[in-house]
């Protein structure tokens, strides 16, 4: 296992319940009316979107999901034009013209979430072309759902990222369900990443809710593809608490099934970490979390602030 | 090298000479496709370019179109500059997600973040009892996708200067080369500096008694019927967009104002091209006063492509229809 600093242990706890606490917020806002699009939360699956992107390098760049907030806030996205862009602003992370489904901030290698299932695969190959062209020594991250496996992109990605060893690690956070599909009904192998055989890449499967676990199966993953061996991909299980949108009555699960998962929650495994090794007081502990909480009180009140777009933007930014 | 040399090739040379100049001036160029290395590419365009530039450069792809444009995508928007040759333009299917929904949008739904440097090369078109998956016009669908650019040359010279120009345009831009006009041969610049505008309109021919609007394979036909129709001291005039899509408009409506009468032409089937476009815009526009008969569409039929020539060439317009429609429209049949 990798060392964890007591500075990194304190990102993961902060970034955990920030991303957390992001969530809680905007489904508020959403039941209030104040956002008025489809929101998509991973809360549960904290443990994969932050940690992951705390296991990157600088310089590093990463495609995300339509479920994309924890990732987004693990990458280093600020939940301030976060907000903003969620509630349609003009100092959103896209002025307001993208919404929860295209969060992106190019300019440090983030390279969107997506509204299309399976639609970052082939991206995150082309970037990882470019690193590997410009010999940038960077990796790409790509995160992916279960679903999004029985995608063609997926396979085709998969084998090109192979034949060209591109420096590429896909991260697939299987939730077990493809919206309201059980796993069981949309393929037939227990394991996702039995699907690198076919294309010679290590492949593992790891606990997606273990802090631990996925900081060091991604240190190593991102180290395997910098050095230049190739792809690797991560199939890490998880859960999301939420339905599949906020207009998801989620008649295809149980309430029991959710009340298991829970007990495994990514953000209360970390917090027994931390009591049990001493990291922190209880106190500081608390602290961490109600900064948290005020950096999304903060947010939203930037955001409600913040002016809409101009109507002039409309016609903006359709060619460069 | 400056240089107001001329040299006659063909249109498959000229294209390959304008790929070629640039991946000399831009380390950022580089060039994708299946089988287009050692074998050239399928119709040859890409002969010897991986002798010149190797195979970090000259990038043969699994036959995985999907990947082929969606790497192509990615790599665009991190800095470099592809160019990615579909094998037919009808193949574009299995590539559609990562050109309509990923390149086209993303500036825009990222609020300008975003610059997609790329150039798809799609051959297309009628002529060789290819058959309904090999022979297909299918710019009228990308022409109905704002954030694309589309163009489509029609001469040798236009094929080298505006291959150039959509290398070096910072957006995706979907460069259709039609396969019937890989032979045809022209005269073509040599300076390195001759670029064709993107989203310039050009007359053709200039003439007083009809205006024709056409592209590909039909520019040459039109150029014959009107030579034809000169003999008789019918004038007509002959406007290529060059750009299809966002296309300068206003050069037509000028024509047609003087005119009178218009003739829109395209090999691609009648119904939702191109064609019907521009004369919906004539329609709008004030040069609707000044037309003396009613406007003729000479489209491809509404048929799948079908193999046998005589079929194939009868579903697609011909010189004698260009001929025949201007006498309609001037009431002389």
């Amino acid at each position: 296992m990798i060392e964890l600093s007591e500075e990194l242990l304190l990102r993961m706890y902060y970034k955990m319940n920030l991303a957390r606490s992001f969530e809680e917020k905007v489904e508020e806002l959403f039941k209030q009316h104040t956002v008025d699009e489809i929101a998509y939360l991973s809360r549960g699956e904290e443990a994969t979107g932050v940690i992951a992107g705390l296991a990157l390098q600088k310089g590093d760049l990463v495609s995300m999901t339509h479920r994309s907030h924890s990732q987004a806030i693990g990458f280093g996205l600020d939940v301030n034009l976060m907000m903003a862009e969620l509630l349609g602003k003009s100092t959103g992370y896209c002025r307001g013209k993208g919404g929860p489904l295209h969060l992106a901030d190019l300019e440090n290698g983030n390279l969107g979430a997506n509204g299309i299932v399976g639609g970052g695969f082939t991206l995150a190959c082309g970037a990882a072309l470019t690193q590997k062209h410009k010999k940038t020594g960077k990796v790409v991250l790509c995160f992916a759902g279960d679903g999004a496996t029985n995608e063609g992109s997926f396979h085709e990605a998969l084998n090109l990222a192979s034949v060209w060893k591109l420096p590429l690690v896909f991260l697939i956070e299987n939730n077990l369900y493809g919206m309201s599909t059980p796993i069981a009904k949309h393929m037939h192998i227990e394991n996702i990443s039995d699907r690198s055989t076919s294309y010679d890449m290590p492949g593992i499967t790891i606990d997606g809710t273990d802090f631990l676990e996925v900081y060091d199966v991604m240190t190593k993953s991102l180290r395997y593809a910098r050095a230049g061996r190739g792809p690797v991909l991560v199939e890490a299980k998880t859960y999301r608490y939420c339905g599949h949108s906020s207009d998801d009555v989620q008649l295809y699960r149980s309430k029991e099934e959710l009340q298991e998962w829970q007990k495994k929650d990514p953000i209360l495994k970390l917090k027994n970490y931390l009591q049990e090794n001493r990291v922190f007081t209880g106190k500081q502990m608390e602290t961490i979390v109600d900064e948290a909480k005020s950096a999304i009180e903060q947010a939203v009140e930037f955001a409600m602030e913040s002016p809409v777009p101009d109507i002039t933007a409309v016609l903006e930014d359709i060619y460069a | 090298m400056e240089t107001n040399e001329i040299k006659k090739m063909s249109y498959r040379d000229a294209i390959r000479l304008g790929l070629t100049e640039e991946m000399r001036e831009d380390e950022e160029v580089i060039f994708l496709g299946e089988d287009i290395g050692l074998y050239g590419g399928a119709y040859n365009v890409s002969a010897g370019m991986i002798d010149e530039f190797g195979e970090a450069r000259v990038i043969d792809t699994p036959i995985s179109e999907a990947a082929l444009v969606g790497t192509a995508v990615g790599a665009a928007m991190t800095g470099l500059r592809p160019v990615c040759e579909l094998m037919n333009i009808d193949f574009i299917t299995l590539g559609m997600d990562a050109l309509v929904n990923q390149a086209a949008k993303m500036r825009y739904m990222f609020g300008g973040q975003a610059q997609v440097p790329l150039v798809l090369r799609l051959p297309a078109g009628t002529g060789f009892g290819a058959g309904a998956q090999h022979s297909q016009s299918l710019e009228a669908w990308f022409c109905h996708v704002p954030g694309l650019k589309v163009v489509t040359p029609s001469t040798p010279a236009q094929a080298k200067g505006l291959i150039k120009a959509a290398i070096r345009d910072n957006n995706p831009v979907c460069f259709i080369e039609h396969k019937a006009l890989y032979q045809a041969e022209g005269p073509v610049p040599l300076d390195p500096d001759y670029l064709v505008e993107i989203g310039k309109t050009v007359i053709e021919r200039p003439g007083k008694d009809v205006t024709i609007v056409t592209y590909g394979t039909l520019l040459a036909k039109a150029m014959e019927a009107a030579a034809f129709l000169a003999e008789e001291g019918i004038e007509v005039e002959i406007i290529n967009p060059v750009t299809l899509y966002p296309m300068e408009i206003e050069p037509i409506v000028e024509s047609v104002i003087k005119t009178g009468r218009l003739i829109v032409a395209h090999e691609a089937p009648k119904t939702g091209g191109v064609g019907g476009e521009i004369v919906a815009r004539i329609a709008e526009s004030e040069a609707f006063d000044y037309l003396n008969a009613p406007i003729l569409r000479l489209g491809g039929l509404d048929v799948p492509i079908p193999y046998s020539r005589e079929l194939e060439a009868s579903v697609v317009p011909q010189r004698n229809e260009f001929v025949h429609g201007v006498y309609r429209l001037l009431n002389r049949e």
